[in-house]
C-alpha cells in the first residue's frame, strides 16, 4: 500500500510556541488512522497545517504522491526556529495553497466546534459544498444555463442526505438540529466535496457511549461506501481502539508513539502522557 | 413542496405584472409633474442601489461603504457616453474645456458602460483590500469614494469630466424614446423596467450556486473555505457585481436628476443607502425595496412639512425649519438600529403567506378586547 | 534637499501642526478599535461637535469658562454615545455596531445641520493660540508651534496612564482578551466608558487647535479629519498609540507639502490641491497592500 497522505518533519511554530514539533507520519489508502493526545498536544494544529489553514513553519506534506505543501523557516522565523530539520527543505520552493485548493485536491474536513452554515437549511448546507465541482461560470449560473448541472447537484445532495438519514430534516435550519445530527450533517457536507481523504476533528465530542458506538459504525460504513481514507482526531478511546488501523500519539507537539491500538494501549510513554485520563485507556 | 413553489412563483409573477400595469396606468392618467412620479422613480433607483449594497453586506458579509463612489462613476460614465456629440462640441456644457470624447452612444450602451466602469474600479480596489479583514474594506471603500469625488472635480481632467461644473443635456429621462421610434418612453416605466431587470438578475444570482457560496462565506468563512470555496475570488465577484449595479443606479440617478455633479455623491449618500438596507432588513431583497420607497416617500413627500414650517397642521416655523426632517430621520434610524435591528423584514422575503399571516395576526389582536 | 526644506518650511511647520491634531483624534480611534474592534465612525463628528460648542459658548462666556465647559461636555458626549448606541449592542454582530456608529455619525451631522442652519460658523479666536510669530523667516501662528509640543506631552501622559494606573492596566487587559478579562473581574463597561471619555477629551483638545487654524466649523468638518486620523491609526498599526501618532504626523506633513505647491510630475502644486484629501486614501490603499498590519501592528492568528 502506498501512502495517501504523508507528513515529513512538519513543524508549526507561533512565535516562541512550538505547537507541532517535527511531526512525520503517513496515512495509507483505505486506512482509518487516529491521532490522539492530551489537550493542547497540537492535534488540531496538525490538521490545520494539512488543510492549509496554517502555513507550517517547516516541513513537507504530500498527498497521493504529489507534494502539496512545503515550507522552511525564513525571515525572522529563521532566527527563532526551534527545530533543526529546516535544512531538509531549504532548497525547495515553498508551496502554500489556500484551504479551498487543498479541498479541491480531495481532502475534506470537519471541525472540532461544529461550523455549519448557520442561515441555511440542511439541504443547502450540503448543496453549497458541491459548488467547488460546479463548472458553470457566473453568467451561466445567473441565467440558469447550468440547470442540468444544478439538477445533478440537487439529485446528488438528495442521495447523500438519504444515505446519511438526514433527508427528513432537509428543510430544517442546520443549527436547530440535535447535536448528533449536526455532526452527521457536517460529515455529509464534507462528503459532498467528494474527498478521498476525510479528516475528522473529534467527531465524537459531546456524545454519549451509545452515540459513540453508532458513530463508529457510521464511520466504517461511509469509509467503505465512498472508498475513503479516514484520518481522525479523537479522545474517546472506545472509538479509537475500536475502528482504527493505526494510532499516532502526540504530546506537547511531538510524536511519542505510533502503532496498532493494542501496541498503543501497552505503551508506557502513552500511559504516562495520559496519566490524568488513563482510566479511559 | 414543488407545488407550493410553483404557486409562489405564479403569485410573484402576477404581483410584479400588476405593479407594471399600475405604473403604466399612472403614466397615462396623472400629470407628469406629480410628486408620486418623483417618489416612484427615486424610490426605484434607491431600491436598486440598496439591493446591490445588500448583496454585499447582507449576502456576502462584506461591509463596503463605497456605494456613492460607484454611483458617481456610473453617473459620469453615462452622462459622458450619451451626451450628443453636438452638445459636447458646443459651448453649452463644456464651457471652459474642450471635450475630448469623440463619440456618443445610446441609452442602453450608456447604462451598461456605467455599470462596467464601476465594476472595473471595484475590481481594482478589491485586489488588495479583499484579502484583508472586512473592517479594512469599509474604510478603503469609503476612502475610495472620497478620492474618486476629488478626481472627478480635478481641473486637469476637465476635458473629460467638465471639472467641478455640471454635466447636462445627456439622454436623461425626458429624452429617451421607445427603440426605433420617436415616441418618448414613459419615464417612470423606463426606470421600473431597468431596475426590475437588474434586481431580477441579483435575485437569480443569490439563488444560484454562486449565491449559495456567497452566503456560505457570510455564515462562516473558515467552513466555506474548507468546502472548497475560494474566498478571495467569490468576494471579488460579489464586490464587482454589486458595484456594477451601483454604477447602473448611478446612471439612473443622473437620468432622473437631469444633471450630474461630483458634489452630489458624498459619503452621506452611502450612509443613507446603508440605513435603508438596515431599515429593510439586512439580507432581505424585498425589505430593501420596501424601505427604499418608504424612505423616499417620507423624505420627499410625507415629511416635507418638517422642513417647511408646517407639519400636520401645526405651524411652528421656528421648530420646523430646514434640516429638521433629517434630524427626525436620523433619530428614527437610531431607534431602528438599536431596538429593531432586524428591520422590517429581517432576513426573510415578502411572500403571500407571510402577508396573510401578518394580517391575520393583526386582526386577531384587534378582535381580542371584545 | 536643504533647499527644498527651506522653501517648504512653512508647509512643514503646518504639516507638523496638523499632524499633531490628527494624532490627538487618531488616538481616540485606535484606543476604541483596540478594545472593541469597532471603527467608531462617530468620532470625527464628536470632534466637530466640540468645535461647534466652542462657537456657541464663546459668544456668551469668557474663554476661561468656555474651554473647560467644552472639554467636559465633549467627554460627556463621548460617554453618552457609548452608553446609548454601543453598549446595548455588545453581544450583537460586529456589523450592527458599525452600523450603529454610522447612525450616530449621521445623527450628529444632521443635528449640527439643523442647529447651524447649514451655515459655516466662524470659530472664535482663542487669544493665546491665534497670535502670529516669526520663525526662521517664516511667519506662523502660535498654535502651529504649540500643537506638536502639546501632542507629545499628552501622548506621554496617556502612555503613563496606560502603563502605570489600574484603569490603564485594565484597558490593556481588555484589548488583549475581552472575555477573559471579564472573567478576571475587570469591569468591562467602566473600562470602555473610560476609553471613550479619554478619546473624546483628546478630540476636544484637538478641536481647539484645529479650528483655530481653519477658522470655521460646518456640520461636515469633522468627517474629513476624522477619516484621515483613522487612516493614520491604520498606518501606525491599529491599536497602537505611538503608531497612530507617528502615522498622523507623516500624513499631516505629506498632505501639507502636496497642498503647498511642490511641483510633482510636472504639474504645479496648485494642480494637486484637490488631492491633498485624496492623497490620504491613496496612501491608505498602499499601506494596506504593502503592510496590512501597519507599522507597529501585530499579526493576529484566527483560531479555527
Amino acid at each position: 500500500m502506498s501512502a495517501l497522505l504523508e507528513l515529513e518533519n512538519v513543524t508549526m511554530q507561533f512565535g516562541g510556541v512550538v505547537a507541532v514539533n517535527d511531526l512525520s507520519l503517513h496515512v495509507d489508502q483505505g486506512e482509518i488512522i487516529a491521532l490522539i493526545g492530551p489537550n493542547g498536544a497540537g492535534k488540531t494544529t496538525a490538521f490545520n497545517c494539512i488543510t492549509g489553514v496554517y502555513e507550517p513553519t517547516n516541513g513537507r506534506i504530500s498527498f497521493d504522491g504529489k507534494t502539496i505543501i512545503v515550507n522552511h523557516p525564513s525571515g525572522k522565523m529563521k532566527r527563532t526556529y526551534a527545530g533543526n530539520k529546516a535544512v531538509l527543505f531549504s532548497s525547495e520552493k515553498t508551496i502554500d495553497p489556500t484551504p479551498d485548493e487543498i479541498t479541491k485536491l480531495g481532502i475534506a474536513r470537519t471541525f472540532q466546534n461544529i461550523r455549519l452554515f448557520r442561515s441555511m437549511n440542511v439541504f443547502d448546507n450540503v448543496l453549497t459544498a458541491m459548488h467547488l465541482r460546479a463548472k458553470a461560470n457566473i453568467f451561466a449560473s445567473v441565467l440558469r444555463l447550468d440547470y442540468k448541472e444544478e439538477r445533478a447537484m440537487r439529485a446528488e445532495t438528495e442521495k447523500l442526505l438519504k444515505e446519511q438519514g438526514l433527508w427528513e430534516h432537509r428543510y430544517e435550519k442546520a443549527v436547530s438540529l440535535p447535536y448528533g445530527f449536526q455532526r452527521r450533517l457536517e460529515i455529509a457536507r464534507a462528503l459532498a466535496t467528494k474527498p478521498r481523504l476525510l479528516l475528522l476533528d473529534e467527531p465524537a465530542a459531546g456524545m454519549n457511549p451509545q452515540e459513540t458506538l453508532e458513530l463508529a459504525g457510521f464511520i466504517k460504513e461511509i469509509k467503505n461506501r465512498y472508498n475513503l481514507t479516514v484520518f481522525m482526531i479523537e479522545h474517546h478511546m472506545d472509538l479509537v481502539m475500536g475502528i482504527s488501523d493505526r494510532v499516532y500519539v502526540l504530546d506537547f507537539g511531538s510524536l511519542i508513539a505510533e502503532g496498532t491500538p493494542e501496541m498503543i494501549q501497552k505503551n508506557q510513554r502513552v500511559i504516562d502522557a495520559y496519566l490524568g485520563v488513563s482510566k479511559d485507556v | 413542496m414543488e407545488k407550493d413553489k410553483r404557486n409562489h412563483l405564479i403569485r410573484l409573477f402576477v404581483a410584479i405584472a400588476a405593479v407594471y400595469i399600475f405604473i403604466t396606468i399612472l403614466e397615462f392618467t396623472l400629470r407628469p409633474t406629480s410628486i408620486i412620479f418623483t417618489v416612484l422613480r427615486k424610490g426605484a433607483i434607491y431600491s436598486l442601489v440598496a439591493v446591490s449594497m445588500n448583496l454585499l453586506n447582507g449576502f456576502t458579509g462584506l461591509f463596503s461603504l463605497g456605494q456613492a463612489g460607484f454611483m458617481l462613476l456610473g453617473a459620469y460614465t453615462y452622462a459622458i457616453f450619451t451626451m450628443p456629440l453636438a452638445v459636447k462640441q458646443s459651448e453649452r456644457v463644456y464651457r471652459y474645456y474642450e471635450c475630448i470624447v469623440p463619440f456618443d452612444t445610446g441609452v442602453f450602451i450608456g447604462l451598461v458602460a456605467a455599470g462596467l466602469v464601476a465594476a472595473f474600479f471595484a475590481f481594482l480596489i478589491g485586489l488588495p483590500v479583499l484579502r484583508l479583514k472586512s473592517d479594512y474594506l469599509a474604510i478603503a471603500t469609503l476612502g475610495f469614494a472620497e478620492i474618486i469625488r476629488a478626481i472627478f472635480q480635478w481641473d486637469v481632467l476637465g476635458p473629460l469630466t467638465n471639472g467641478a461644473n455640471l454635466l447636462r443635456e445627456f439622454k436623461d429621462l425626458s429624452r429617451i424614446t421607445i427603440p426605433f421610434t420617436d415616441i418618448p418612453f414613459p419615464p417612470t416605466l423606463f426606470v421600473f423596467i431597468v431596475v426590475g431587470i437588474c434586481i431580477l438578475l441579483i435575485v437569480l444570482l443569490i439563488n444560484s450556486s454562486y449565491g449559495r457560496a456567497f452566503k456560505a462565506i457570510r455564515d462562516d468563512e473558515t467552513a466555506a473555505e474548507a468546502m472548497g470555496i475560494n474566498l478571495f475570488r467569490h468576494k471579488e465577484l460579489s464586490f464587482v457585481i454589486s458595484s456594477f449595479f451601483a454604477g447602473v443606479s448611478g446612471a439612473l440617478l443622473a437620468m432622473f436628476q437631469y444633471t450630474v455633479q461630483a458634489q452630489q455623491f458624498r459619503t452621506v449618500l452611502t450612509y443613507e443607502i446603508l440605513l435603508i438596507v438596515v431599515i429593510g432588513g439586512i439580507g432581505s431583497i424585498s425589505g430593501s425595496c420596501i424601505a427604499s420607497f418608504l424612505y423616499i416617500a417620507l423624505s420627499e413627500w410625507w415629511l416635507r412639512g418638517l422642513d417647511m414650517g408646517t407639519f400636520l397642521g401645526i405651524d411652528a416655523p421656528n421648530l420646523f425649519r430646514s434640516g429638521f426632517r433629517r434630524l427626525v430621520f436620523s433619530l428614527i434610524i437610531m431607534v431602528i438600529v438599536l431596538f429593531f435591528s432586524r428591520g422590517i423584514m429581517g432576513d426573510k422575503e415578502l411572500s403571500y403567506e407571510r402577508l396573510r399571516n401578518g394580517i391575520r395576526r393583526i386582526s386577531n389582536r384587534r378582535r381580542r378586547p371584545e | 534637499m536643504a533647499d527644498f526644506f527651506h522653501q517648504n518650511l512653512s508647509y512643514f511647520l503646518s504639516g507638523i501642526s496638523v499632524g499633531g491634531q490628527y494624532a490627538l483624534i487618531a488616538i481616540g480611534y485606535t484606543m476604541v478599535y483596540g478594545i472593541l474592534r469597532l471603527i467608531n465612525f462617530a468620532h470625527g463628528d464628536v470632534f466637530m461637535c466640540a468645535g461647534l460648542m466652542m462657537v456657541y459658548f464663546s459668544s456668551s462666556m469668557p474663554f476661561v469658562l468656555s474651554i473647560p465647559a467644552v472639554l467636559i461636555l465633549t467627554v460627556l458626549l463621548g460617554f453618552v454615545i457609548e452608553r446609548v448606541a454601543y453598549k446595548p449592542l455588545r453581544s450583537a454582530p460586529r456589523m450592527s455596531v458599525m452600523i450603529s456608529a454610522i447612525g450616530v455619525s449621521y445623527l450628529l451631522q444632521n443635528a449640527a445641520l439643523y442647529f447651524t442652519g447649514g451655515l459655516a460658523k466662524v470659530y472664535p479666536e482663542i487669544p493665546v493660540l491665534s497670535r502670529s510669530v516669526q520663525i526662521w523667516g517664516a511667519s506662523t501662528r502660535v498654535v502651529t508651534l504649540i500643537t506638536p509640543v502639546l501632542t507629545v506631552v499628552l501622548v506621554v501622559l496617556l502612555t503613563l496612564l496606560i502603563k502605570h494606573t489600574k484603569i490603564g492596566m485594565a484597558m490593556r487587559a481588555v484589548s488583549r482578551d475581552f472575555e477573559t478579562s471579564q472573567l478576571m473581574g475587570i469591569k468591562i463597561n467602566r473600562v470602555i466608558s473610560m476609553t471613550f471619555m479619554l478619546g473624546s477629551l483628546l478630540a476636544a483638545i484637538a478641536s481647539f487647535l484645529y479650528f483655530t487654524n481653519y477658522a470655521s466649523v460646518t456640520p461636515t468638518s469633522g468627517s474629513m479629519p476624522g477619516l484621515k486620523a483613522f487612516v493614520a491609526a491604520v498606518f501606525g498599526g491599529i491599536g497602537s498609540i505611538p503608531g497612530a501618532v507617528i502615522g498622523a504626523f507623516i500624513i499631516g506633513i505629506c498632505e501639507n507639502i502636496i497642498k503647498g505647491g511642490a511641483s510633482i510630475f510636472g504639474i504645479p502644486g496648485s494642480g494637486w490641491t484637490t488631492f491633498s484629501d485624496a492623497f490620504t486614501f491613496a496612501f491608505l490603499i498602499i499601506v494596506l497592500i504593502v503592510r496590512p498590519t501597519g507599522l507597529f501592528g501585530e499579526k493576529s492568528v484566527d483560531k479555527v
